[in-house]
């Protein structure tokens, strides 16, 4: 249509000019040549239009038959009908051990640290660990929320724990992410990962004399991740306090904070990697140590500040796990509390200053020899320089047995430990484990400790961390 | 000193909003036949990463800080779904830190929603190994499945990156014509396989056997995902001896000493075939990946 227009007008372009010449037979012929010029612009603009539209329904035809070729089978995404499809991903997690020593388990201590209440050896002979039943879902579409509820028992019978219950915001941008609620703070490498994913039976003595085990308490965390190939995590927590190296939670902003960062990436297809570095800063009030061997109880207040820096490296040919694999793996820790202890037996408490430097680590390898069976070896070091000073004996003798039942005083020992561990996973669900340590956290002779264990998950496939 | 972590905090929060804001379109693709579609329907105009290789096993990857940095700048993350990822690719998107691609969102495509499924187990249990409860997630070998996620691959592209739309359109269409025409080539070339028997190392091939009409008649793994072991072997030994097949078909990452041992045994050939893109010299695209393939079955079908 738009080209007849422009075709009429370039007609009356060409008329215009003539009518200036107007006379007799000029004028006749130049109609009649007018008319002859009209006639051929026309059928041509005819065969254009005809040839246009041809095109055009052939595109048409084609893209038809693309969008058929593409969409003929395309189903729509499946529809889950049933009611409770809406459930939460259930997974369970089954642990039980035997473990044999040669020294007394009851009179286990770490020379030169208080340990908190969940720290120390599991009992001797069959045991049932930790079972752990985890719930996970996305709330909506801003939030996800996962918990994991522990059944363990203890002196009292049967107990259940939250040992997390968090909400992790899904929409927050450019690389920001959160989490609140109770949760493993992110600092180290181990700290976050729940004890069925460790590669050994027990924790590491680092963990056993700065974290408790392990660290977990309610509060909230941010990290940001920054856009580059070069994996870089920058983050913070701020926590209650209400566990282990904290004691009695008080401040509304919370009593704990922590900041750290991780770095990672590839080397090669074979290789990766992962490194980091964390500060944990606590204002500890009235932390309990457990209660030492004599039945005596240490209340901590002061101010306790941990730094750790850990590495992790693991290969595999190709990337391709399945047949060999290796695990490399340290984290190293120091740590210096500043305050007040307070010892108490039975009858009046004694004070003692205390001034601590103390520092830890440990460094382990696993690996994957042929598929399901693996080996692995670990070594343990704790250091404590503590300076105490005894202001008030209290109900004690001497100020010697005032040391001598806080528990920070390192007799001259250095803690160390060998571990050496073999266990076989039939599948990713399933792991059976041998390990013996030579422990030697106490003076003395050293433990020979051996261990059998299994781990069990049933229900959803969870996703572990790197 | 609070103030001060604050303000580093803020200043690399701007870094990076600031960072986000140009760039050209990043893709993440899980497998490589995902990243080798990407890259022939965005044609140049995007920054492809491929987050496995044809000699990885793509039910066992861990959830590398490599993954994580790069899921954290994705805008459309393009993975084959069915749960065959669900080992790690989860954590990796909840740790990127990236509204743009969680599973639900125009950044997500998972390549099996637009795809039948075959062998939807009627039973879901762990005993029977490493199921896929809707069905069998290795889709990539029957080219009309690439043909049906290319479709929805290059509708979502220009969904997301409006600005090139036409563009993604005429690549689509471009692609198309190439791919429909190969298909015509190759289901020609293969009218020789059809009844062709079989085994495989894991089942991995279906939807190849369903397109040319192979007939597997053994599984090297006794269940899926669980190693091969030597009774179950021997048992396979015994059932060649009655009904032969033409080969024993195994994936680059997929260990090669059982497939020796009982070519050893039975002089079945021993063949690696790509699997996907990468998965050997010539199967360098995705033309290159049924190329190779057919060659290869061609080459012991006689």
């Amino acid at each position: 249509m738009m080209k007849r227009i422009l075709s009429a007008a370039a007609c009356a372009c060409l008329c215009a000019p003539g009518t200036t010449l107007a006379a007799g037979d000029d004028l006749n012929a130049l109609r009649t040549q007018i008319e002859a010029l009209k006639r051929t612009y026309e059928t041509q603009i005819k065969a254009l239009e005809s040839r246009l539209e041809k095109a055009e329904s052939q595109a048409e035809e084609n893209r038809a038959a693309l969008r058929e070729a593409a969409t003929e089978t395309s189903p729509p995404p499946a529809v889950q009908a049933r009611r409770n499809a809406f459930n939460p991903a259930l997974s369970l997690i089954l642990q039980g051990s035997a473990n044999s020593y040669s020294q007394d388990p009851d009179a286990y201590a770490l020379g030169g640290f208080q340990l908190g209440d969940e720290a120390g050896l599991a009992p001797r002979g069959m045991t049932l660990d930790e079972s752990e039943m985890t719930l996970s879902a996305n709330v909506d579409q801003v939030f996800y929320a996962q918990s994991t509820f522990a059944l363990h028992d203890d002196a009292a019978g049967s107990e259940i724990a939250v040992e997390e219950a968090y909400v992790d915001p899904l929409a927050l941008p450019a690389g920001v992410g959160a989490r609140f609620g109770r949760f493993y703070s992110a600092v180290g490498y181990l700290n976050q990962m729940h004890s069925h994913a460790w590669d050994f039976h027990d924790e590491p003595l680092a963990y056993r004399a700065f974290l408790g085990r392990q660290y977990g308490d309610d509060g909230v965390r941010v990290t940001w991740t920054a856009p580059t190939d070069l994996y870089l995590m920058l983050g913070g927590e701020t926590l209650a306090g209400k566990s282990f190296p904290a004691g009695e939670a008080q401040s509304v902003k919370g009593d704990v904070q922590t900041l750290f960062v991780k770095l990672g990436g590839d080397i090669g297809l074979s290789g990766a990697w992962q490194g980091g570095l964390s500060l944990l800063s606590a204002a500890v009030h009235d932390r309990q140590a457990a209660p030492s061997p004599n039945g005596s109880v240490s209340l901590f207040s002061g101010d306790s500040d941990l730094y750790i820096a850990d590495f992790v490296y693991k290969w595999a040919p190709g990337g391709n796990p399945d047949q060999r694999n290796l695990k490399l793996q340290t984290e190293l820790f120091y740590r210096r509390e500043n305050g007040a202890v307070e010892v108490a037996q039975a009858a009046a408490p004694a004070m003692m200053d205390y001034k601590g430097a103390q520092a830890g680590g440990y460094a382990q390898a696993i690996y994957q020899f042929v598929p399901h069976w693996r080996v692995g070896l670990r070594y343990d070091r704790l250091w404590a320089d503590n300076r105490l000073r005894v202001s008030d004996t209290g109900g004690f003798a001497t100020a010697a047995d005032v040391l001598a039942q806080s528990g920070l005083d390192d007799q001259g020992h250095q803690p160390h430990r060998w571990s050496l561990m073999f266990d076989w996973s039939p599948s990713e669900f399933s792991r059976l484990r041998a390990q013996y340590n030579r422990d030697a956290s106490r003076p003395g002779p050293s433990d020979n400790q051996w261990m059998l264990q299994y781990i069990m998950t049933v229900g959803s496939h969870g996703a572990h961390l790197f | 000193m609070d103030q001060k972590r604050l303000l580093v905090l803020t200043s690399l929060l701007c870094l990076g909003v600031v960072t986000n804001a140009q760039a050209a379109l990043r893709v993440f693709a899980c497998e490589p036949e995902w990243g080798a579609l990407a890259t022939e329907l965005t044609g140049g105009k995007a920054v492809v990463y491929t987050a496995t290789t044809a000699q990885q096993d793509v039910h066992h990857i861990q959830a590398r800080p490599s993954l994580i940095a790069q899921a954290r700048r994705a805008d459309l993350v393009v993975c084959t779904g069915a749960e065959l990822e669900v080992g790690w690719l989860p954590l990796v998107l909840r740790r990127a830190g990236n509204p743009r691609i969680q599973v639900g969102t125009r950044g997500f495509l998972a390549a099996t929603d637009y795809v039948t499924l075959l062998e939807k187990p009627q039973r879901i249990d762990r005993a029977d190994g490493d199921v896929h409860a809707a069905g069998n997630p290795h889709i990539q070998l029957d080219p009309r499945n690439i043909q049906r996620v290319a479709a929805a691959l290059g509708q979502r592209l220009g969904e997301i990156d409006a600005g090139n739309g036409e563009f993604y359109r005429q690549r689509l269409e471009d692609f198309t014509r190439r791919w429909q025409a190969a298909i015509q080539r190759w289901q020609r070339q293969a009218a020789p396989l059809r009844g062709m028997p079989v085994v495989v190392y894991h089942r991995g091939w279906t939807y190849l056997n369903h397109w040319l009409g192979l007939k597997q008649l053994a599984e090297l793994e006794p269940l899926p995902g669980v190693a091969p072991t030597s009774s179950h072997l021997a048992g396979i030994l015994e059932t060649l001896k009655t009904r032969p097949a033409k080969a024993i078909i195994r994936a680059p990452y997929q260990d090669p000493r059982p497939v020796q041992w009982l070519h050893g045994h039975t002089g079945i050939a021993a063949l690696e075939l790509p699997f996907t893109v990468g998965g050997n010299a010539q199967a360098d695209d995705l033309f290159g990946l049924f190329d190779s393939t057919l060659q290869l079955l061609l080459g012991v079908a006689r």
